[in-house]
């Protein structure tokens, strides 16, 4: 049962130590060394980001606020250095009026990656209730749900969260705005994981798990929760991962075209969107907010991918390398060429 | 199969009048769109406020309002009712006529992103498949992770300073220094050393002879000044229609296939014939002209290869066709450089031909030729952008569904039976891969019409998107109504346009009625 060998096992091993499902998922997770590298370095991002310039009321350990006005140090230019490292005084440079770029990143990646996960939140909830609930059920709920699904799905993207994003605008306050706008793009953007889970029900409701179930007695809410919830577990983890990046560059652009978060408060997208103009005199003002939002999206494309094969029960048969393996050491242990049973 | 269109189509329309509904209150939600003549100074500011309201019948409530444009609307369906009416914008101008410009440039900015993007991401995609777990399958994968995490306004900024302003400045004096010069080489090696297959010694030889290549091409192109009096020359379009027509046979045919070869072959001998004649007729081009020329290289490539005979007369006439297109369009190219000059030095341009924002330079006068060469500089920079990031997605996709179908059991037993690679990939599997991507390609191009919103605004393109995004921006709710309209009535055909268009290419799916 326990784990007692570190190195990467190849895939047979996995049905002969008898590993439950998330023992196997994390094994395969851990052995993928570019979403392991993506997850530490997104870690990171946002270890800085919130202990830097603080959260909740708490203080962070950088001197200087976002929107607070500073002298104009070197004329502005980061005094980062790498070697030897040392941060200086603005490390990311000052724009024109002497606000420090790096406490505005920071801020900025704050803002940008609270907006994505309330969007993963609120439209993974929704897909997956949905979802759930025309999957299982079936007849009118079914018909009802996926039509509503439908006019979500019909009206663009961008041009519901655009609306939104205008509509909260105008109704709260500055402060709370950035996350009234991740709650309502969230509220559009569940279509596909809804579909996704339904077609995920459908399927599982007609196992036998669920027949056995429903005969010894369990209700419809212990059905969908305990049984083939925990089945689908892989698809919507995925899904969600992945629309999550997808979320980070909406509400950058949203915000970059004026329909998201919006100034006094700053987002990735708001930064570069005031900064392109200063692109030719002061260029790390762009610079520093787009490579976050590469570096952040990157790493959720890399972890969700590397969930993708750590869930995908076919990986097994398409990972050619371990094939090989597996063929050479069945072949020196038998001394046959021919391919041994699993 | 008719049953399930009709009910298909019976739910659309109830589905788009559901989210019209919705999308006319949320846009009269939204804002106030008095708000601009109400801060106004002008002394006649009650008299503009009236006229509004009554152009844009705001005394009625909004859920009533939508009642009017509805009916308004429904007369574009209803046939001998009348004319379509949208409504009018905040500025008087009726939704209809700004609607068919913006649809227009939209159309003309998306088209040739959208064809690029899926042939090389679907190439791409299935070369990565092929090679699985190589050196080339890491870099794209790596690089289209990278272009999918790349929010297109940055690249947008990045490419206007580094693509234009950057271009435009090294086109003043076209002389590239031998650290450039090296630069390119050594990309190109990594690119061939990453591409090649084999021993790591063929690798690294391949990585040389890329190296070789790529700084003898630039230095040639430094020398003789290329950049300023752009061309191919004669001598070049053989070069390429040779190859072309190699490669083409190669993959449509296999080079086996001696009378494919030919034929190919043959329709490179043509276009080199007809390059002096023809330039006289180039000379005063029209787009029809061109559309027609066109057509009729295909039909004499097609024409080549039936002339060739043979026991498959379609990968002859496959084969040609192709060449033959391709090597028309190089021909094309050539006079379109042969026009660089006059466009570069045209008063208008001046000498910094990428442009950054627009559609077109107001006042140009020109041939057709400087007008195509200006329609291509100011589309480059958008195209380019819009490439990138749905490249990406085509690649990814195409590689899972090659993947698969790689793994099927009737690729093995094709294999099996004896026949050769290229039939094994190119007939049983690239044409099974493309069905998952034919529909995705469905679905992408309804999204496409109406979905540059952000390209748009970056570059001032005043499409469909940038009209959106300005009429909300007032809350004018007539002209987001009219957007909406066109992406949800394409959205909706497209996407039973694709379900059709996959019962009909994998017939184990069926439509159920």
């Amino acid at each position: 049962m326990s784990t007692t060998s570190t190195k990467p096992v190849a895939a047979t091993d996995e049905n002969k130590e008898g590993l439950s499902q998330g023992q196997i998922v994390r094994r395969r997770f851990l052995g993928n060394t570019a979403a392991v590298i993506s997850l530490v370095v997104f870690a990171l991002i946002l270890l800085i980001a919130y202990s830097s310039s603080g959260m909740f009321g708490l203080p962070g350990w950088w001197k200087y606020t976002h929107n607070g006005v500073n002298d104009l140090v070197n004329g502005g230019r980061p005094t980062l250095q790498l070697f030897p490292l040392s941060l200086g005084e603005h490390p990311f440079g000052q724009d024109r009026l002497g606000r420090d770029t790096f406490a505005q990143t920071m801020r900025g990646v704050q803002i940008s990656v609270a907006v994505m996960f309330l969007i993963g939140l609120v439209g993974g909830t929704i897909g997956v209730v949905v979802g759930a609930l025309s999957g299982y059920f079936r007849g009118w709920i079914e018909a009802v749900l996926m039509r509503l699904t439908d006019v979500v799905i019909v009206i663009p993207l961008i041009i519901i969260a655009a609306v939104m994003g205008q509509v909260a605008g105008r109704a709260v306050g500055a402060d709370v705005q950035p996350y009234f706008l991740g709650l309502f793009v969230g509220a559009v953007v569940w279509t596909g994981l809804a579909r996704l889970v339904r077609a995920e029900f459908l399927s599982l409701r007609e196992r036998e798990f669920v027949d056995a179930a429903r005969i010894a007695g369990a209700s419809s809410a212990r059905i969908i929760f305990k049984h083939i919830l925990p089945n689908a577990v892989g698809v919507i983890i995925v899904s969600v991962t992945l629309s999550m990046s997808a979320a980070i560059l909406l509400e950058t652009s949203l915000s970059y075209i004026g329909m998201g978060v919006k100034a006094p408060d700053v987002s990735l997208g708001l930064l570069i969107s005031q900064n392109q103009e200063a692109f030719q005199t002061r260029p790390w003002l762009f610079w520093w907010p787009g490579m976050f939002i590469v570096a952040i999206c990157l790493c959720i494309n890399f972890i969700g991918d590397g969930l993708r094969d750590a869930f995908d029960p076919r990986q097994k048969k398409f990972n050619a390398k371990r094939a090989k393996a597996a063929a050479v050491s069945a072949h020196s242990e038998t001394g046959t060429t021919s391919t041994t049973g699993v | 199969m008719v049953t399930y269109i009709v009910r298909r189509l019976f739910t659309a329309v109830l589905i788009l009048l559901g989210a019209s509904f919705l999308v006319y209150q949320l846009t009269a939600l939204s804002g106030d769109p008095l708000h601009d003549l109400r801060e106004s100074n002008s002394p006649n500011k009650e008299q503009l406020i009236q006229q509004r309201i009554a152009l844009l019948d705001l005394g009625t409530p909004a859920p009533i309002r939508y009642f009017g444009w509805l009916a308004g609307a429904a007369k574009c369906v209803v046939p001998f009712v009348g004319q379509c009416d949208l409504g009018y914008a905040l500025n008087g101008q009726p939704v209809t006529e700004a609607l068919g410009r913006a649809m227009g440039m939209t159309i003309l900015l998306v088209t040739a992103s959208a064809v690029l993007a899926i042939v090389i991401g679907v190439s791409l995609g299935i070369v990565t498949a092929l090679r699985q777990y190589s050196g080339l399958d890491y870099g794209v994968t790596f690089m289209a992770f990278l272009f999918f995490s790349l929010p297109v306004f940055w690249v947008a900024v990045l490419l206007k300073e580094f693509g234009a302003i950057g271009f435009n400045n090294f086109l003043r004096d076209p002389h590239i220094p031998v650290s450039s010069i090296l630069i390119i080489g050594v990309v190109s090696a990594a690119v061939w050393f990453v591409c090649a297959k084999g021993s790591y010694l063929r690798k690294l030889g391949s990585a040389g002879i890329g190296f070789l290549l790529a700084a003898a091409v630039m230095w040639g192109l430094s020398v003789t000044q290329w950049f300023k009096t752009p061309g191919l020359g004669l001598v070049v379009i053989v070069i390429c229609g040779v190859a072309i027509a190699f490669g083409i046979t190669l993959l449509a045919a296999g080079l086996k296939n001696r009378r494919a070869l030919y034929a190919a072959l043959i329709t490179v001998g043509i276009g080199t014939v007809i390059y002096f004649p023809i330039q006289e007729l180039l000379a005063q081009a029209t787009g029809l002209m061109i559309f027609l020329l066109a057509l009729a290289t295909v039909l004499v490539g097609l024409a080549v290869g039936w002339l060739m005979g043979g026991y498959d007369r379609r990968q002859n006439m496959n084969a040609a066709a192709m060449t033959a297109f391709l090597v028309g369009g190089l021909i094309l190219l050539d006079r379109y450089m042969q026009a660089w000059p006059a466009y570069f030095n045209n008063g208008r341009i001046n000498g910094r031909p990428i442009a950054t924002i627009g559609s077109e330079t107001p006042n140009l006068q020109g041939d057709f030729w400087v007008h195509g060469l200006d329609t291509f500089t100011h589309l480059l920079l958008p195209t380019v952008a819009l490439l990138l990031i749905s490249l990406a997605s085509y690649s990814r996709y195409a590689r899972s569904s090659m993947l698969e179908i790689m793994n099927m059991d009737y690729i093995r037993t094709a294999r099996a039976k004896g026949l050769n690679e290229r039939t094994v990939v190119m007939r049983h599997a690239f044409r099974n891969a493309l069905i998952p991507i034919a529909t995705i390609v469905a679905f992408d191009i309804g999204a496409l019409i109406g979905g540059a919103v952000i390209t748009e605004q970056v570059f001032a393109f005043a499409g469909m998107g940038q009209l959106f995004v300005q009429a909300l921006d007032r809350t004018d709710p007539n002209p987001v109504m009219g957007v909406f309209l066109i992406t949800g009535v394409l959205a909706l055909a497209f996407n039973l346009v694709a379900d059709l268009v996959y019962s009909a290419l994998d017939p184990r799916v069926r439509v159920k009625a």
